[in-house]
């Protein structure tokens, strides 16, 4: 049978989503990189000078050990030893939720590297919404598996909340792209609204104003 | 100490001193006319480096690995020890199929200047034919490294693909990057830091004066005396022991068991197992040693501060490297907290260098990267493989 991913069939669809945003040959920090499956991909594919930050130490030497140039550090602290510009891409990758200071930390993606991508599971998600409204309870499921109280996701927020976000920050929002459940896009545009509300996953390509 | 004991021991002290001027390995040997120059300013000549390789050089000499021993390390990395008949102190990590593979690489390792196993040094013959002692110039990490430098030109080695210690032998791998950074392509540098802290400093003056406090000593020169400081360097090891361990470690090797005994003695017998283990540490130590070798390399460990010369900015010493770094740190090391080499990590971040940095969890303290830890030779092999994959050397089969 044909192959239709590119060879890539192992590899999670939102990172391909996210890879494509990167021109090849570019220089990228992955921060939150986990075990260097972005970056492995986007070296493959996009033949990036890339780098990684992790805080889980499994993370770290899985990434390491697949000769990927990761250091074990925190988002909320480490960038600011990043000069500005020193990237192409920031890239954060389903983890801006789970920073301390979001804000601070979109600040300093966009400090560092000429373009900031940024992606995360949208609380705006009308699942989300049915579930609390139905249950009274905050939603855990397979995209949210963790218990409020055990959960390293501490700052969700929406895709328009994002939006406002940027807004506050300066950054101009280059493309925007929804997921569905299945991490693919949704195949349509729609008003913002709609996408904040069948949207499992937000994708951005931001860029300081 | 039986009487075979003591025999035994004076031939290891003679087969020891025999190295410092013919050693058991390979020694390159410089001339009157080929000085080496050291940080303070003197010069010494002639002057030799021993060293001891392992795996074949390649045709287009891109795969060697040079990697750098600890205080009181030798060549003998992966081969047994003369003078110990113990095998060397890294077999784990180097040799075939290892971590740092020798079907792959061509590994150098070399005798520290100032050491005493055939690299010119303290208890080595000066040119007046008497023994250097004190006599040598106090050496840096700097001296050692351009040393260093001067054996892998002799080779024929123009760019080392990495260059690769742990502890003071990490220190080596910083400097190394810094003063030659287009002859690094890789540099691995573990349980280590970029400056000796004021407390690693305190603990070696601990050393140092317990070797310059034994009357055996005689001022430096007890090679011509007939004498060995050993009471006085068994101390400084014992010191220097507990700071490789963490509190941890010693807890449960130890606890507080008693040695070879039911009660307490009320006397000053080592009556715990700790203190019997510190003592056979001690003991072992001066067979293998020379004091005055111990006063210069860890006053070299003290000087390192590789962020000096440049206002303290650890970042310029790095800037435009392209070197491809991995730095390790091991979560129970005192001695070379992780902080040291966050600080390090944060540097070449700032400069802009590529950087790996794993944080390993270790019960087992500063000497953890001595000892079989899984983690790190999987992030070892990883690191030196995907760098292998950068400078595009290609290994048939092997990935």
């Amino acid at each position: 049978m044909a192959d239709l991913t590119g060879g890539h069939a192992d590899v999670r669809v939102d990172l391909r989503v996210v890879a494509d945003l990167v021109e090849p040959g570019s220089r990228v920090l992955d921060v939150g990189c986990g075990d260097g499956e972005l970056l492995a991909l986007l070296e493959r594919t996009r033949g990036v000078d890339a780098r990684g930050l992790e805080l889980g130490q499994d993370g770290v030497r899985d990434a390491v050990a697949r000769g990927l140039s990761v250091i074990q550090g925190d988002a909320d602290s480490d960038l600011a030893f990043y000069p500005d510009g020193a990237f192409d891409y920031a890239i954060l990758s389903q983890t801006i939720q789970a920073t301390r200071n979001p804000k601070r930390v979109l600040e300093d993606l966009l400090r560092i590297g000429r373009r900031a991508i940024v992606s995360f599971p949208n609380f705006g998600h009308v699942d989300v919404r049915l579930r609390l409204l139905f249950t009274g309870r905050m939603p855990v499921s397979s995209r949210l598996p963790y218990s409020w109280y055990d959960t390293p996701n501490i700052h969700f927020c929406t895709m328009r909340d994002f939006v406002a976000l940027c807004e506050e920050v300066g950054a101009t929002v280059e493309r925007a792209i929804a997921l569905d459940g299945n991490g693919k896009k949704l195949p349509f545009n729609a008003p913002w609204w709609v996408w904040n509300l069948i949207g499992a996953q937000g994708v951005f390509l931001l860029s300081k104003r | 100490m039986s009487a075979t004991d003591a025999a035994e021991t004076d031939a290891q002290e003679r087969l020891r001193r025999g190295q410092a001027d013919h050693p058991a390995s390979p020694v390159m040997r410089f001339g009157p006319d080929r000085p080496l120059p050291l940080d303070s300013g003197a010069a010494i000549a002639p002057w030799q480096i021993a060293y001891q390789t392992y795996g074949r050089l390649n045709a287009d000499r891109s795969n060697a690995i040079l990697v750098c021993h600890a205080l009181t390390g030798d060549q003998h990395v992966a081969s047994d020890n003369p003078v110990t008949g113990k095998p060397g102190w890294w077999t784990m990590m180097i040799g075939p199929g290892r971590p740092i593979d020798t079907d792959r690489w061509f590994v150098i390792c070399a005798n520290v200047l100032g050491g005493c196993m055939g690299t010119t040094g303290p208890a080595s013959t000066g040119p007046d034919g008497r023994i250097y002692g004190l006599d040598l110039p106090v050496l840096t990490i700097g001296d050692m490294v351009r040393a260093q430098a001067m054996l892998v030109d002799a080779l024929g080695i123009g760019r080392l693909f990495a260059v690769v210690g742990g502890s003071m032998g990490g220190m080596q791998v910083l400097q190394w990057a810094a003063a030659y950074p287009d002859r690094v392509f890789a540099a691995v540098c573990m349980a280590s830091g970029a400056r000796h802290s004021s407390q690693n400093i305190a603990f070696h003056e601990v050393g140092r004066q317990a070797v310059m406090a034994d009357p055996d000593w005689c001022g430096g020169r007890y090679l011509d005396a007939g004498t060995s400081p050993k009471k006085g360097l068994a101390v400084a090891r014992m010191a220097a022991h507990i700071t490789y361990m963490s509190g941890q470690s010693l807890h449960a090797k130890f606890g507080r068991n008693l040695q070879d005994r039911e009660r307490l003695t009320f006397g000053f017998d080592a009556d715990f197992q700790i203190e019997s283990y510190l003592r056979h540490q001690g003991m072992t130590f001066v067979d293998r040693f020379d004091a005055n070798s111990y006063l210069y390399v860890t006053r070299a460990m003290d000087y390192f501060d590789l962020a000096a010369a440049r206002d303290g900015a650890l970042s310029k010493v790095f800037q435009g490297s392209r070197t491809r770094f991995c730095i390790v740190s091991f979560t129970s090391d005192w001695l070379f907290p992780t902080s040291e080499s966050r600080a390090v990590v944060h540097a070449l971040n700032a400069a802009g260098a590529s950087v790996s940095f794993v944080e390993i969890e270790s019960d087992r303290g500063h000497d953890s990267f001595l000892l079989d830890i899984p983690e790190q030779f999987r992030i070892v092999r990883g690191f030196l493989t995907g760098a292998a994959r950068a400078a595009g050397l290609a290994f048939a089969g092997r990935d």
